[in-house]
């Protein structure tokens, strides 16, 4: 600061001096230690493979935090997105598993062309021309990135900007959710239907099947989560991040600021559509298939359960969440067949009731004992002695002060 | 004659047929600083909705500087320097109150701007400035939801002189303060008044004549009386409205 000050005075400079508890700045190493060493050292290579799944998952939910906590627009399409990224790199790694599986080309080479198995059963003859394009890696993994941010930008700012009020936008998220699995299960001869896109082979000549490979996909997977993660802390730490706060708060104000808030909740739309569209490839990668019951209502809505569990507030939280819920569901499913949809509704309804910000409050709250923070949907006082960190950093910041 | 830096002409809005401004003729000079009185639904916080953009007019002429503000949208409005504050103190209460005032700060306002905005001495001491001026310089840190009603209305000013507006339009801006409080934002007032125009709508007639240059009267969304204080005052009309009574 240039200008001196009086000692008793506080500056602005000094109001802003980073005071964020250890756990806050540490969440993100934790979360890069258990997934990169302390998991991979643990599990055997099917687990591993299903924390891969739920890690893929986790992708949607890092990015439904940014919108929902923070942007305050709840999403009942994020499966949508999730979709794209699965289903375009599927529809490259069909194409290529199709070229080289020599069964598969005598196959189509009956009919003329390289068409995989399931248009060939539904009786198609040509490769439809939006398929073409997903032959070549070099437009597929752009694709991956670029078509859901422009979708999900273009659809987010039509609505803000004729000022479609959240509980609407929801309500359109969630048609499109419906419309796209009706979509894919209904045009079976060029989506698969039903069934999905599966049997691949390879990614890139590297066989997929192969343990190796396998665990490199995992430890892919986890980088580019840490990525996102990493990202989205950058942006809720920016003031765009804080510009989205005062827009979930009291948007109309925020014009009388200056800011035009539909291009800001488009903009962080579609980077969470970008998240979902990662996820959705990293998980065909691994899983082996693009599914439409991973694109519709039901699983549109589970992703919002994860992160509601994991905290609304917390980046960090939304990848123990989607994990847990996600390991919940299995093991529910494997030993309570019938009942295991009512355990993970009774979950939501526990963690909606009870801990309104996730397991990310609760270690908050039991950490902090009620310090400023993401504790509470509440604003929680700020001391009068100034001792605490500066509240609303720290709720920015709480994000990192996620579930360990 | 000094020059206009809003020319309110014919102005006219109505809802659902009735008329909340009917053909209002509304002049403001620059570094004036104007309170405008009237009975309730007189139209007064209307008249603002209409100048700062959020209401649209159903006839007539708003004219800021060189602009025509019937055709922008708020933020807009905002960008070429006109600053509302509204009714009810509106800050955004999970900020801090120096997050309030950075977030007001007029530059980089758009996406990429914004997301890599650094933070600079300009708009530390800017900030610095602002608080001492709004009284709020030992809070900066707290939570704008936990302040007092009293300081919020402070803050909603300071966020507008965060902006550094020609023209800032405050509405009731010391409704619910106490009387000392009242005071200080009189003080407040004529101090941030130096070098741009203000408009305050006010109902508290003590305030309107620690700070009025010139009051206007509206009754039933049309001009009653303009001048100053006394002579307002003294006008029979006004009287019967709204003084007398």
């Amino acid at each position: 600061m240039s200008m001196p000050r009086p000692s008793a005075s506080r500056t602005a400079a000094e109001s802003i001096r980073s005071e964020r508890s250890f756990l806050a700045k540490a969440s993100i190493p934790i979360l890069a230690v258990l997934l990169l060493a302390a998991l991979p050292l643990t599990l055997d290579i099917f687990r591993l493979g299903l924390a891969a799944k739920y890690l893929s998952l986790s992708f949607c939910a890092v990015g439904i935090v940014l919108i929902w906590g923070y942007g305050g627009i709840l999403s009942l399409g994020q499966g949508v997105f999730f979709g794209l990224g699965s289903y375009m790199m599927a529809m490259f790694l069909k194409l290529e598993s199709t070229g080289a599986d020599s069964s598969a080309q005598a196959l189509s080479s009956f009919f003329g062309s390289n068409l995989p198995d399931f248009m060939v059963w539904n009786s198609i003859e040509t490769l439809p021309w939006w398929w073409e394009p997903f032959n070549h890696a070099w437009f597929t993994i752009p694709a991956i990135l670029i078509l859901p941010a422009v979708l999900a930008f273009v659809l987010a700012y039509a609505n803000f900007r004729r000022r479609i009020g959240d509980v609407y936008f929801s309500i359109v998220t969630l048609a499109l959710s419906a419309i796209l699995a009706i979509v894919i299960i209904g045009q079976q001869g060029v989506t698969g239907g039903v069934n999905g896109i599966n049997d691949f082979r390879t990614f890139l000549g590297i066989n997929l099947d192969d343990d190796k490979v396998k665990v490199s996909m995992y430890y892919i997977t986890c980088v580019l989560l840490l990525g996102c993660v990493m990202i989205g802390t950058f942006v809720l730490r920016s003031r765009l991040g804080k510009v989205l706060v005062a827009i979930r708060d009291r948007e109309d104000r925020v014009r009388f600021s200056g800011y035009d808030p539909a291009l800001f909740k488009a903009f962080i739309f579609a980077i969470a559509a970008v998240f979902s569209s990662i996820g959705g490839a990293m998980f065909t990668l691994q899983v082996g298939l693009a599914s439409p019951s991973l694109v519709g209502i039901v699983p549109s809505v589970e992703m919002v359960i994860y992160a509601a569990v994991g905290g609304r507030l917390s980046l960090v939280g939304a990848v123990y969440g989607a994990v847990l819920v996600g390991y919940a569901k299995t093991f529910f499913s494997e030993n309570f067949v019938e009942y295991w949809m009512y355990f993970i509704g009774g979950l939501f309804v526990v963690v909606v009731m009870f801990l309104p910000d996730g397991l990310a409050g609760l270690i908050d709250r039991i950490r902090g004992g009620g310090k400023p923070g993401a504790s509470s949907g509440e604003p929680t006082p700020a001391r009068e002695d100034g001792a605490s960190p500066p509240p609303g950093a720290a709720r920015l910041a709480g994000e990192t002060g996620g579930a360990e | 004659m000094s020059e206009y830096i809003l020319a309110v002409e014919g102005l006219t809005v109505s809802f659902d047929g009735f008329r909340a401004v009917d053909d209002l003729n509304f002049y403001v000079e620059k570094d004036e600083l104007r309170c405008v009185i009237g009975p309730n639904g007189a139209g007064k916080t209307t008249l603002l909705d209409m100048i700062c953009g959020k209401t649209k007019p159903t006839g007539g002429t708003i004219k800021f500087k060189t602009f025509d503000l019937t055709g922008m949208i708020e933020y807009q409005i905002t960008r070429i320097g006109v600053g509302r504050k509204f009714q009810n103190p509106s800050v955004y209460e999970d900020l801090t109150v120096f997050e309030n005032l950075e977030i007001s700060y007029p530059k980089k306002r758009g996406l990429m701007g914004s997301l890599f905005f650094r933070r600079d001495d300009d708009l530390l001491s800017k900030i610095d400035e602002v608080a001492e001026q709004i009284f709020l310089h030992e809070v900066l840190r707290h939570k704008a939801g936990k302040l007092s009603h009293g300081q919020k209305q402070w803050l909603e000013i300071g966020m507008l002189l965060m902006q550094d507006p020609e023209l800032l339009l405050l509405d009731e801006p010391v409704a619910g303060m106490s009387a000392k409080e009242r005071e200080q934002t009189a003080y407040l007032l004529n101090n941030i008044s130096k070098g741009r125009s203000i408009v305050v709508i006010e109902h508290d007639m003590a305030f309107v004549r620690m700070i009025a240059h010139k009051v206007t009267v509206l009754h039933q969304g049309k001009l009653l009386a303009e001048g100053s204080m006394d002579q307002v005052q003294a006008d029979e009309r006004v009287k019967d409205v709204y003084l007398g009574h």
